[in-house]
C-alpha cells in the first residue's frame, strides 16, 4: 500500500448493509485518505420492467408519463438519497460517486487505482460458508484489482460458529 | 383467392407486429395494422365478410378494454396505488420476505381486477418506490410484479386482453370462466412465489439494515379507498351476474370519473388519452390480419399437430404450443389463432389450457422474441446495460413449473366442476 496521505479507498454501499461500511470508515480507515462512496444501480430493474412494458405494446404509456422512464428516475433518487444519508453519517470529506450497469461490473471498474475497496458481505448470514456472499459481491472479492475489506453486516460470528471438521473415514 | 393473399397475411402479421413493438416516431401502432388489414382484404386473404364478422366480434372486447384502462387511470389518479405503497410498507415494517408477500397479495389482486396493464404501468412504480424507501433492495419486486401481471391474469376474463380474447370465443359464462380458473390462478402465484424466493434469496436475506423506514401517508381518505373498492367490487360482481363486462367496467368508469373530475383529480383529456382508442383500433386490424393468417393453411398445420380432447396431456400440449407462439410472435396475435382451434380440438377446456399458455408464457421473453431483438435496441438507447442471462434463467425456472401447475389445476378444476 500507498503511504496513507495518498491512500484512495472506495466504499461500495449497497441498500441495506451500508451503515456496516460506513462504520468500517469511521473505524478503521485512516482520517487522511481520500474516501468516495460509490452506489451503483442495477439496470436490470429497469430493464425487467421496460420488457414487461413493450409486452403491452401500444398500451404501455400511462398518462403520467413512460412508467420505465419513471422507474429509472425513482433508482437514481434511491441512490442518491443513500449516499447523502452515508455521506452525512460518515464524519469526514468524502466524494461520491453514482453509477449504473451491470453492478459486479461497475463496482471492478470504479475501484481501478484504489488502494482499497471497502464492501460487506450480503448473503445468507445463518449459514455461514460459500452462501454468505452473494453472486455480486462474490464477483467483486473475486476480481477485485486492489486490497479488499470485507465487513459484516451484523455482529461478526464467534469462533465457536465454526462446524466441527468432518469425522475420518472409517478404515 | 390466390396463393399470394394468404402468404401475405403471414409476412402482414410479422411487420405489423414489429411496427407494434418498435413504434417510430411515436407512431400509434394502428398506423401499419389498419393499411395492412386493409391489404389481406384487397388481395383476398380475408372476405369482407369475414372481416366485418371479426370487428363484430372483436368490439365489446376493445370497448371493454378502453373501459378497463380508463378504470385503472382513475384509480391512481384517486391515489390508490399510492395508499396500497404504503400498506405494504407498513405491514413489511423493513423485512423484506414480509414484504414479497405483500406485493405478492396487492400484484395478484390488482392484476385480477383491474387486468396486467394496471401493474405493469401503474403499481411497478409505486413498489420500486415502496421498496427503495423500505431500504430493501427493490429487484426481486420489481420481478415479482412484472412476473405476476402475466401469471396472476388468469383469474378472470377482465384480467388480461388476451383472456377476453379467449372468452369471447369459448362461450363460457363469466362466473364459470372464474371458478375453473381459480384453483390455476392460485396454484401459479404460489409456484411463482417459491421460485422468486429461493431465486432471490441472497436480495431477500440481506434485510433493510435496522433503520427506521421512512413513512410516508398518501394523500388518500378512506372515503376514496371505499368508493374505488365498492365500484370495483361492483363491476366484477355485475360481470358475475351475466352483465357484459364492458358495460359493467364503463359504468365504474362513469362513477369514479364523475367523482374524479368534480375533485379535479383528472381531466377529461386525461381520461380520453387513458382509454387508448388507438390501441383498440389496433386490436381490431390485428384480428382480422390473423383470419387471414388462419386461413392461410397454418391453421390447418397447427390443427393437425394439436391433439384432440380435454385429457391432462392434450390439455398440457396446447398450453405448451400456445406458450411457444407466445414468445415466437406476441400473446394477442399467439391467443387470436389458437383460441378458435382450441374450441374445435377440444372444446372450452381446451381454449382455457391456451389461455394459460399464452398467459404465463410470456414471462420467458415478455414481448416475443421477435419484439425482444428490438427490445434490446431499446435498452441501448437509454445506455442501459443489464444481465439479460438472469432474466432469462428466472423465467427458464418459472415458466415450465407455471405451465405444469397450471395445466395441472385447470384439470383438477375440470374434474371436480365438470368439463
Amino acid at each position: 500500500m500507498r503511504k496513507v496521505v495518498d491512500m484512495v479507498v472506495v466504499v461500495w454501499l449497497t441498500e441495506a448493509t451500508w451503515p456496516a461500511c460506513v462504520a468500517a470508515v469511521r473505524d478503521l480507515v485512516p482520517l487522511e485518505a481520500a474516501v468516495t462512496l460509490l452506489f451503483v444501480a442495477d439496470d436490470g430493474v429497469a430493464v425487467a420492467a421496460q420488457g414487461a412494458l413493450a409486452g403491452l405494446l401500444g398500451r404501455s404509456t400511462a398518462p403520467g408519463g413512460d412508467p420505465a422512464a419513471r422507474v429509472r428516475a425513482l433508482a437514481d433518487q434511491a441512490g442518491r438519497d443513500l449516499l447523502a444519508a452515508a455521506a452525512s453519517e460518515v464524519g469526514r470529506e468524502v466524494a461520491v460517486d453514482q453509477r449504473h450497469g451491470r453492478v459486479e461490473r461497475e463496482v471492478v471498474r470504479a475501484a481501478d487505482g484504489a488502494d482499497l475497496l471497502v464492501l460487506a458481505r450480503d448473503g445468507d448470514l445463518r449459514r455461514l460458508g460459500p452462501h454468505s456472499l452473494g453472486p455480486a459481491t462474490r464477483f467483486v472479492v473475486d476480481h477485485a484489482p486492489c486490497a479488499t475489506l470485507l465487513v459484516w453486516p451484523v455482529a461478526a460470528p464467534e469462533i465457536g460458529s465454526i462446524p466441527p471438521p468432518p469425522e475420518p473415514l472409517p478404515r | 383467392m390466390s396463393v399470394v393473399g394468404p402468404l401475405v397475411a403471414v409476412v402482414l402479421l410479422v411487420a405489423v407486429l414489429g411496427f407494434a413493438v418498435a413504434r417510430p416516431r411515436g407512431l400509434p401502432e394502428a398506423v401499419a395494422a389498419v393499411p395492412a388489414a386493409g391489404l389481406v382484404v384487397v388481395l383476398g386473404a380475408v372476405t369482407p365478410a369475414s372481416a366485418w364478422a371479426e370487428i363484430v366480434t372483436l368490439l365489446p372486447v376493445v370497448a371493454f378494454l378502453a373501459a378497463v384502462l380508463v378504470l385503472s387511470h382513475l384509480c391512481d389518479a384517486e391515489g390508490l396505488f399510492a395508499a396500497a405503497g404504503a400498506l405494504m410498507a407498513r405491514d413489511a415494517r423493513g423485512r423484506p420476505q414480509r414484504l414479497l408477500v405483500a406485493v405478492f397479495v396487492v400484484a395478484s389482486l390488482v392484476t385480477a381486477v383491474l387486468s396486467l396493464d394496471a401493474t405493469v404501468v401503474l403499481l411497478t412504480p409505486v413498489v420500486f418506490a415502496t421498496a427503495a424507501r423500505a431500504g430493501v433492495r427493490p429487484k426481486p419486486y420489481v420481478y415479482a410484479c412484472t412476473h405476476l401481471a402475466n401469471s396472476a391474469s388468469l383469474l378472470l376474463p377482465v384480467s388480461n386482453l388476451t383472456n377476453l380474447l379467449a372468452f369471447t370465443a369459448s362461450g363460457l359464462s363469466f362466473g364459470r370462466f372464474a371458478g375453473l380458473m381459480a384453483l390455476p390462478w392460485i396454484t401459479v402465484v404460489a409456484i411463482e412465489y417459491v421460485v422468486l424466493r429461493r431465486f432471490f434469496a441472497t436480495d431477500l436475506a440481506v434485510g433493510s439494515g435496522g433503520r427506521p423506514v421512512a413513512t410516508v401517508t398518501p394523500d388518500v381518505s378512506a372515503v376514496t379507498v371505499a368508493v374505488v373498492l365498492v365500484t370495483l367490487t361492483g363491476f366484477v360482481v355485475a360481470s358475475m351476474l351475466g352483465v357484459p363486462p364492458a358495460w359493467a367496467a364503463a359504468v365504474g368508469a362513469v362513477v369514479l370519473a364523475a367523482r374524479a373530475l368534480a375533485r379535479r383529480r383528472t381531466a377529461p383529456g386525461a381520461l380520453l388519452a387513458a382509454a387508448n382508442l388507438p390501441f383498440g383500433v389496433f386490436v381490431l386490424a390485428l384480428g382480422i390480419i390473423v383470419v387471414g393468417v388462419v386461413d392461410s393453411g397454418l391453421g390447418d398445420l397447427l390443427t393437425g399437430l394439436l391433439p384432440a380432447g380435454s385429457s391432462f396431456l392434450a390439455l398440457l400440449a396446447i398450453a405448451g404450443v400456445a406458450a411457444v407462439l407466445a414468445n415466437l410472435l406476441n400473446n394477442l396475435p399467439a391467443v387470436l389463432l389458437l383460441a378458435p382451434l382450441a374450441l374445435t380440438l377440444g372444446g372450452p377446456p381446451a381454449v382455457l389450457a391456451a389461455l394459460i399458455g399464452v398467459n404465463v408464457g410470456p414471462n420467458l421473453t415478455y414481448v416475443g422474441s421477435l419484439a425482444t431483438l428490438l427490445w434490446r435496441r431499446v435498452l441501448h438507447e437509454h445506455d442501459a446495460d443489464a444481465n439479460l442471462a438472469e432474466f432469462s434463467a428466472l423465467g427458464a425456472w418459472s415458466v415450465p413449473a407455471t405451465l405444469l401447475g397450471g395445466v395441472g389445476a385447470l384439470w383438477v378444476s375440470l374434474a371436480v366442476l365438470g368439463a
